[in-house]
């Protein structure tokens, strides 16, 4: 695995926002065992160009197959921002090159969940239920690892989901919660209780209420800021702020997971600019507002972005790509002991294009959501048999964290 | 002697929810009620306002063209943040395509509306409300919200009691699902065009993929129906130059603008293999014959049949009743009104518990017919779906909406539907009687908890509220 160094975190700059004594003692207990970490999600489904989003601008094949997708080599006008000699950032990913600077981005690329054909659903559906044949599971990945946790207590939702329903990698025996922006105006609560007592002897309705109201109290006054708000800067500034408002309370569920769409881009892709680029513009823009947001809950979180498979490696006919295998993902946050690319890049000549047509898969993905459930959230690592059924010859990936 | 548990469900069960006076009328004989729904062809939605999609196309074909007549010399770039070099004449004198779309959009998601609230053939409704979203586009393709509407007026409303292939050739030929998964574009690599425009410019054109691969995984065989990535790369070349006519030149130009058009010079010559079989070179008629064929291979039955019965029956049917109606499907070589007759023959139609979570576009639906609410404002119409988390025609992939109640029954999802219940409430509820209305609504299902909440009910507004949030309610 060709592990590029991570650039040294300063350490003066590190003790200077570890200086809080409040923040000192949350690094010590997140140290202990996981109870102050924070995880998020973002499923980026329709299947993310990984070649757009981590040009491998120093691979030989790369310009000639990506024709006019190509992103062109940093230092050229609307170059790719570099991470190292072989592999460059999209140029709309300006928060994630800052944050690769700062030693608090990971990168993998070639990475592909245990699913190798080329249905969105069906890739989706092994990407969140972790199990690696598509329909195995009832319930996701993300919901077994919480119900595993040592530190979530009884009686509270573990979990976020932000959208009205809950994402299978979110379903299953750990309570959860969703919520999502509304423009409708809040029952009174005497109309709120008598549905309440409605919902007594219906244990699915009842529970959902339960928790809907919790999230309601706890999303409070950041929903009703961001709706004053008005102005949609970026299309997912609401759900930037539920999350941090939710992630930073803390009484609140340490996980939330949310879906970003649009990623499928069969025509007119574009390469530095264009429709692709102004989706990377806008996710970029709604993780730089995650961190001011989350605050000093920053330092303990990481954030997880991953999607179902990639696309072909070269463009097709109508500029674009079709579906693909393998992509990258990313590994962002305080808590990331980041700076670095991992990939055993498989290269594009045609000899190593999976089926002649994909990047070839070269790091499966549970190694990465394994490592991040073991050394972040303090999950067993014997819990990974049923986290990710079927995994046994997939090792976590260690070390991806900040002692 | 009549059965008011039967009637329930199948005004709830394979109707859009009962009206005032429905469960009454079915409960003489429910499967007739639902037999009779079938006959005679399907209604048509006759609103002036509502244009055709090719009228549509063909407008913004017109648009684009006068907008990049205004445009040139005029840089983008400077347009967009109407800065310095921007002509303001000309920024003011292009036509943004969202303000044609829009409208029509709206027009569009109030007339479907105004017609599941009303018909008394609700069970075709719920039909047809089905396909459309078995063979879904979305509104997330800018275009596709000027043409959602038209596209299930004129390929799936009047087809869905013909023969499935009927169908599915309407759909696959028509320009809202070409513009929707990108055919139009598609270029064979060694059409005519290809061969001209590489030795031109070196440029590559090539196929898409993205129809072919739908086709065959959602609409069809289904994504374990046994077809290859070489099936698919083979069946993109087969309907290479199914397209739409414009009036300019080139690719943009031919046929009739706005409607299918054949365009031989992109359509990639010679025979493809599919699935086994060998599909002689024959233009536009090739790609049919490959349709044909899939609509008659057993993985289509076979994906059909679980489709309708996990809508219409159970999010885990009976094995034996998919492969029932997968037999049927076979034997009648896709009759889709023999199958709807098989479905509702079955004994677990009428049997299995009212378990499945209504979608936010069933729930509203059937909100509408119980209390005949008004509509004052169309504009109003679109966001009410929006709101409840299902804004019409926008599923975010070619798959359609979900069909489980696990994807729909979120603790937030509910809470919208709650807020907006208590809305309607407090608009028309003291002109309602929702004790007397819910014996109406919900039959032999309206349980004793909620009979004595309505009676107790603070207001007639709280009343409604009530009825609308009842466990019943929430359910079919």
């Amino acid at each position: 695995m060709d592990t590029v160094p991570m650039k040294r975190r300063q350490f003066l700059r590190g003790a200077a926002i570890a200086a809080g004594g409040a923040l000192l003692t949350t690094r010590l207990s997140f140290a202990g065992g996981g109870g102050d970490a924070r995880l998020i999600v973002v499923i980026m489904r329709g299947a993310v160009d990984g070649l757009a989003a981590v040009p491998p601008y120093g691979d030989a094949d790369y310009a000639r197959l990506r024709g006019g997708l190509a992103i062109a080599a940093p230092g050229s006008p609307d170059g790719a921002l570099p991470l190292n000699h072989l592999f460059g950032l999209h140029p709309q990913l300006a928060f994630l090159h800052e944050s690769f600077a700062a030693g608090e981005l990971t990168v993998f690329h070639a990475v592909a969940t245990p699913y190798r054909d080329r249905s969105h659903f069906d890739g989706q559906d092994v990407l969140e239920s972790g199990v690696p044949v598509p329909h195995g599971s009832q319930t996701g990945w993300l919901n077994r690892a919480l119900a595993a946790s040592p530190t979530a207590g009884p009686g509270r939702e573990r979990g976020v989901a932000l959208g009205s329903n809950v994402p299978l990698m979110m379903r299953g025996p750990a309570e959860v919660t969703s919520w999502s922006p509304t423009k409708l105006a809040e029952l009174d609560d005497d109309t709120l209780q008598r549905i309440a007592d409605l919902y007594a002897h219906d244990p699915m309705l009842g529970q959902r209420l339960g928790a809907a109201q919790t999230a309601n109290a706890m999303a409070g006054d950041e929903s009703q800021g961001m709706m004053a708000g008005g102005a949609g800067v970026n299309r997912y500034d609401e759900v930037i702020r539920a999350t941090s408002g939710f992630l930073a309370n803390d009484a609140g569920p340490r996980v939330a997971v949310f879906d970003t769409t649009g990623w499928d881009t069969h025509a007119n892709e574009g390469g530095a600019r264009g429709q692709l680029a102004t989706r990377f513009g806008a996710l970029d823009g709604a993780l730089r507002t995650l961190k001011t947001q989350l605050g000093p809950t920053w330092r303990n979180t990481a954030v997880l972005a991953v999607t179902e498979f990639g696309r072909t490696a070269a463009v097709n006919g109508t500029g674009g790509s079709d579906h693909g295998t393998a992509t990258a993902a990313f590994l962002l946050g305080g808590a990331v002991q980041g700076g670095r690319v991992i990939s055993d890049w498989p290269g594009l000549s045609a000899a190593r294009l999976y089926q002649q047509r994909d990047v070839a898969p070269t790091l499966d993905m549970r190694a990465l959501l394994k490592g991040a459930l073991v050394d972040h959230m303090g999950i067993a690592a014997t819990a990974m048999d049923t986290v990710f059924p079927d995994s046994n010859n997939v090792k976590p990936l260690r070390d991806l964290f900040r002692a | 002697m009549r059965d008011s548990q039967a009637a329930a469900i199948a005004t709830n069960r394979f109707g859009l929810g009962a009206r005032p006076g429905e469960i009454a009328a079915s409960s003489e004989d429910p499967r007739g009620w639902l037999e009779v729904q079938l006959k005679g062809a399907p209604p048509v939605i006759s609103d002036p306002a509502l244009e055709s999609t090719a009228t549509m196309v063909a407008t913004i074909d017109k648009v684009r063209a006068q907008n990049r007549l205004l445009r040139a010399g005029n840089p983008p770039a400077a347009e967009r943040a109407n800065a310095a070099g921007a002509n303001q004449a000309v920024v003011d004198a292009v036509v943004k395509l969202g303000e044609i779309y829009r409208p029509a959009y709206v027009g569009e998601v109030t007339a479907r509306l105004r017609l599941a609230a009303a018909t008394n053939r609700p069970f075709l409704e719920r039909i047809t409300q089905f396909w459309s979203n078995h063979f879904a586009v979305s509104v997330d393709k800018a275009i596709v919200l000027g043409v959602a509407g038209s596209y299930e007026r004129e390929a799936i409303r009047p087809n869905v009691l013909g023969s499935f292939s009927n169908l599915l050739l309407a759909v696959e030929r028509h320009p809202a699902m070409l513009l929707y998964l990108d055919n139009f574009r598609s270029v064979g690599p060694d059409s005519m065009l290809a061969g001209r425009t590489l030795e031109r410019a070196g440029k590559s054109l090539g196929i898409n993929e993205n129809l072919a691969r739908e086709i065959m995984e959602l609409h069809t065989l289904g994504v374990n129906g046994g077809y290859t990535q070489a099936d698919v790369t083979a069946f993109a070349k087969v309907i290479t130059g199914w397209s739409i006519g414009a009036s300019g030149r080139g690719l943009n130009g031919g046929g009739d603008p706005g409607e299918f058009f054949f365009r031989t010079n992109i359509h990639e010559p010679g025979a493809q293999t599919i699935l086994g079989r060998r599909y002689a070179q024959g233009g536009e008629n090739q790609g049919a014959s490959v349709l044909l064929d899939l609509a008659r291979n057993p993985a289509t039955a076979q994906h059909i049949a679980t489709q309708l019965s996990r809508h219409f029956i159970a999010d885990d049917p009976p094995p034996a009743v998919v492969g029932r109606l997968a037999r049927v499907f076979t034997r009648t070589e896709g009759d889709l009104t023999q199958v709807y007759r098989a479905l509702i023959a079955e004994e677990a139609a009428w049997s299995e518990p009212l378990t499945k979570f209504k979608t936010p576009n069933d729930y509203v639906i059937s909100a509408w017919r119980a209390l005949d609410l008004p509509i004052d404002d169309a504009r109003k119409v679109p966001p009410i779906f929006t709101n409840l988390g299902q804004r019409v025609w926008s599923p975010n992939s070619p798959a359609g909406w979900p069909d489980r109640s696990a994807d729909w029954d979120g603790a937030s999802g509910l809470m919208q539907r709650l807020r907006w219940a208590d809305q309607v409430g407090q608009r028309i509820g003291a002109s309602v009687n929702a004790v007397q209305l819910a014996p109406q609504i919900l039959g032999a299902t309206l349980g004793d908890q909620t009979r004595v909440a309505l009676g107790r009910a603070a207001s007639a507004a709280q009343a409604v509220t009530l009825l609308l949030a009842s466990p019943e309610f929430m359910r079919r």
